[in-house]
């Protein structure tokens, strides 16, 4: 069975036909062709699906398609804006914050998530935030560093804006 | 273009302007902006989708299969077992494992074993087809451990197995495949001469490798007997060969395309799907995606070997190691081919002693079949060697450190596995942790310090570049060599460095089989040595090219022109000099398109130490152990892109730091695994961890233009040693048994306590 899904994603007005049993992440994949979502596990152990569904950071595997119905979501696809990258894809690639980049996306949007709810956040509040993801390749060093770096540069942008 | 070049630690990087900076690598926006395509993202029209029925036992036969259910059911396109694959019976041994692995044929060896493969327009219609398939099975008994499967009266899993390496051979077959034996001096009179002795025998469970990308591939089979075939691996070339083989077919009917790679660490040198998804192309005679859910991945693809290390070392008062007798067997799993030749190889490879005796055995048993992993079979047997060593160091009250100094591998000392050392950089990375912060800072109150040391050979091995110079100047760098951590990188400093061009003028591009030569695998850490050779020989040629023609513009000698940052010039300076871009502009018409190629298999590799530091927290309560600063110093030979370096070398670590506290493998009675899923086989999460200190030490390799050793494996080999030797000077239980899990700390800690009242 088929359930006629609406929703907002990346700021556009979208429908999808999804299997009513079926997950975000695969109707995000499938019927979107957004395979910038990632699947490691399909369990909501690994974080490489992470998405912004009303603005929380959320594993897109562990919620059925239709769910999505009426809401707005934002994908890796959607974060940077037009030819501008966001300041954690601009200093994930400075700082060399991935390796073979299957799990980035989902560090990205996680990162997105706390730095909008807490622009200054300790090394030790940026560890807990991205607890719930995965990677297996830098050993998280980088990463850290990378969300250290843009905390900085976005609250000097908007100091500076101000 | 952001470049950084931060001054390193032992980074001099004396007259390169581009070599040892620091550019975003050139596949990194795609990575960011979720565009890049990794193996499981890839349609094609009219695609439809595979699923594996697996074996739920460890062992048992085959009665029967039934398929028809599963044909008529909605959706289906193609239902294939291994009765639809050439026979192993007609295979070369190895091969005919191969085959069996990718799919059972009378037997099925370990839980996840294929059985079946159907193909269906969509994957919840092949999983349930494939649910529907009726297998027969008698179960049979199991062996899941080295010490079960060496047992005399174990149930064997290949009645046809007979253990190589034993002169005379065997008569009757057994589970082990095979045994290596490394042997100088005279053991006895080491042990005699020796002060003190220490004897202990370790343990450790399989690991996974842990890719966050699950294996994926398309196959796209034509009824020529062509097929295209779109897979992420470490080595597209090795994966069409080793597919050609199961099907019985040339490998040049197979064109492979790499994908984007998720994460391999050797776990991605093997075939998984690649055949089963053409077979159910050809016979769907549609293009077939498989992409592995997280609980194939672990029942079924490979971990490294559960092994036990028995270890014997004596050393004298003044710190000479006398002898060492160390003896293990490692887990291959279901089919032969544990690493067990590197792991006797290099257990002992960084010290110099003078007697020893090194014998090792690959042992089958009703688990997955291993896979390689960083480092293979290396810090399997450093876990043992090198906490023995800091026992020594402890029983004699030397340093740590000072001991290793007075016994180290070093230029012109015999490796106990044959040739002798080339320059090599151990004691350096000794000296790195000696004289580094970390370890001058004194140890906190309730903490416990420990260092450990690893080795890794580093290989070589055949590689390809192709290098074009476009009408427009900029350069286009091909290679065959999956990028796993940022080798595109790499490649493009050494053209940018080589043609004195800057780096963001270059693109490098991996392209498949049918387009560049045979290349092995990305591993063993073997890319930016190897495929970095060719890459700057290919160049050079092209440098060559350009000043051939830059002489013949100016009819003079080739020996009055010179390369001189992107440009020809003439050495009077009585010529304008001519930009690559001006030169490339005329190409057409000074002997056509400036393309190079250079293929070689290349030599030359250098080995690889490190030296690790760590300091440790023990929560006598919970048994859990905090990791509260780690260092590592490794010898890269020369950090071509130093970022990268310094990834792998934390990466590494913390893959090590997971194999020492939470990894392993648990298995219920009936050999099947109790904890496939990321929740229950815990990797290590950044809330774990510190940030992991590098000091890339550069001790140059004689034997690469740039003095590039390789930097991916020898990381991992330390820390499950580094962090037993700090919590036995933390609580004072010494640990053989890995993962050093709150649960076996508790066990310790309790049985510290009883022996204490």
């Amino acid at each position: 069975m088929k359930t006629h899904v609406h929703c907002t994603i990346n700021g556009n007005e979208t429908d999808f036909l999804a299997d009513s049993g079926g997950t975000l992440l695969n109707a995000l994949r499938d019927d979107v062709g957004l395979t910038g979502v990632k699947e490691g596990c399909g369990t909501g152990d690994c974080g490489a699906c992470s998405i912004l569904v009303e603005e929380r950071v959320t594993c897109a595997c562990l919620i059925f398609a239709p769910e999505a119905q009426g809401t707005t979501i934002v994908t890796i696809e959607g974060l940077a804006e037009a030819d501008h990258l966001h300041p954690l894809q601009e200093t994930f690639l400075e700082g060399a914050a991935l390796q073979c980049g299957v799990c980035t996306p989902g560090f990205l949007m996680a990162a997105k998530a706390l730095l909008d709810k807490n622009p200054d956040p300790t090394e030790t509040e940026i560890r807990y935030a991205l607890a719930g993801n995965l990677c297996r390749c830098t050993g998280y060093d980088k990463i850290i560093r990378a969300v250290q770096d843009a905390a900085e540069r976005m609250r000097t942008n908007t100091n500076g804006a101000a | 273009m952001t470049i950084t070049d931060e001054p390193q630690a032992g980074n001099e990087t004396p007259g390169y302007k581009w070599v040892g900076t620091r550019p975003i690598r050139p596949d990194g926006l795609d990575k960011v902006t979720g565009k890049a395509r990794f193996g499981a993202d890839l349609v094609l029209p009219n695609m439809i989708e595979g699923a594996f029925l697996r074996s739920p036992h460890a062992h048992a036969r085959i009665v029967s299969i039934d398929t028809s259910a599963a044909e008529t059911m909605p959706g289906v396109q193609a239902v294939i077992t291994g009765a639809d694959f050439p026979s192993p019976d007609d295979m070369a041994p190895g091969d005919a494992f191969q085959a069996m692995k990718i799919m059972a044929r009378d037997k099925v060896l370990f839980e996840g074993h294929p059985v079946a493969a159907v193909a269906a327009t969509s994957r919840a219609e092949a999983m349930a087809a494939a649910k529907a398939i009726v297998v027969e099975y008698e179960v049979l008994p199991h062996v899941g451990t080295v010490g079960e499967a060496m047992a005399d009266d174990a149930p064997l899993l290949h009645d046809t197995l007979i253990t190589s390496g034993i002169d005379p051979a065997p008569d009757t077959p057994s589970n082990i495949a095979a045994r290596n034996l490394l042997e100088r001096g005279d053991l006895d009179a080491g042990f005699a001469a020796a002060d003190v002795i220490v004897e202990r025998t370790f343990t450790n469970k399989p690991v996974h490798q842990g890719y966050i990308e699950p294996h994926a591939a398309v196959a796209d089979a034509s009824q020529n007997g062509r097929a295209n075939l779109w897979c992420s691996s470490q080595g597209h070339f090795d994966m069409r060969s080793m597919t050609a083989k199961v099907l019985s077919c040339p490998p040049s009917m197979i064109n492979v395309t790499p994908a984007e790679i998720g994460g391999g660490f050797g776990g991605k040198t093997t075939i998984y799907l690649e055949p089963v998804a053409i077979l159910l192309s050809r016979k769907a005679n549609r293009p077939v995606r498989m992409v592995m859910d997280r609980d194939e991945v672990f029942k079924a693809t490979g971990p490294t070997s559960g092994a036990e290390v028995r270890v014997k070392m004596g050393v004298t008062n003044d710190g000479t190691i006398t002898a060492a007798d160390v003896w293990m067997a490692l887990e291959a799993g279901a089919f032969p081919g544990s690493p067990m030749g590197p792991a006797t190889m290099t257990a002992l490879a960084c010290y110099d002693i003078a007697n020893f005796r090194v014998e090792g055995f690959d042992v089958v048993c009703n688990k997955p079949k291993v896979a390689a992993y960083r480092a293979p079979g290396a810090p399997i047997s450093a876990w043992g060697v090198e906490s023995v060593v800091d026992e020594l160091a402890s029983e004699i009250g030397m340093d740590p450190i000072e001991l290793r100094l007075k016994n180290p591998a070093v230029e012109g000392v015999q490796a106990p596995y044959g040739p002798a050392f080339p320059r090599i950089g151990f004691v350096e990375t000794l000296e790195a942790i000696r004289d580094s912060d970390h370890y001058r800072s004194p140890v906190a109150p309730g903490h416990g310090r420990g260092v450990a040391c690893g080795f890794w050979f580093n290989i070589g091995g055949n590689s390809v570049a192709t290098v074009n110079v476009h009408e427009d100047g900029n350069v286009s760098v091909i290679t065959g060599s999956p990028d796993i951590g940022g080798s595109r990188s790499s490649m493009a400093l050494f053209v940018a460095e080589e043609l004195g061009i800057d780096v963001d003028r270059i693109n490098p591009q991996i392209v498949d089989t049918d387009t560049i030569g045979h290349t092995d695998v990305t591993g063993g850490s073997r890319v930016t040595l190897s495929a970095g050779k060719v890459v700057v020989e290919a160049s050079r040629k092209v440098k060559a090219d350009l000043c051939r023609r830059a002489a013949k513009a100016w009819d003079c000698d080739i020996d009055e022109v010179e390369w001189v940052q992107g440009q020809a010039q003439h050495i009077s300076g009585t010529e304008s000099p001519l930009s690559l871009a001006a030169i490339a502009k005329n190409a057409g018409r000074t002997g056509g398109p400036i393309s190079f190629t250079h293929a070689e298999n290349v030599r030359g590799a250098g080995a690889g130490f490190t030296t690790q530091v760590v300091d440790v927290e023990v929560d006598e309560e919970l048994g859990h152990t905090t990791i509260v600063r780690y260092t590592t110093a490794q010898d890269a030979g020369k950090a071509i892109h130093p970022s990268y370096v310094e990834g792998q070398m934390q990466g590494g670590v913390v893959q090590g730091i997971g194999w020492a506290l939470n990894e392993e493998y648990i298995h219920r009675a009936d050999g099947t695994l109790d904890n496939p899923s990321f929740l229950d086989y815990r990797i290590p999460v950044a809330s774990d961890l510190p940030m992991i200190e590098t000091i890339v030490v550069e001790v140059p390799n004689p034997a690469h233009p740039y003095g590039v050793r390789g930097v991916g494996e020898a990381g991992i080999v330390p820390p499950m040693a580094a962090i037993g030797n700090a919590i036995e000077r933390s609580t004072g239980c010494r640990m053989a048994d890995l993962p050093m899990s709150p649960v076996r700390m508790l066990e310790a800690i309790n049985e510290r306590n009883a022996a204490a009242d």
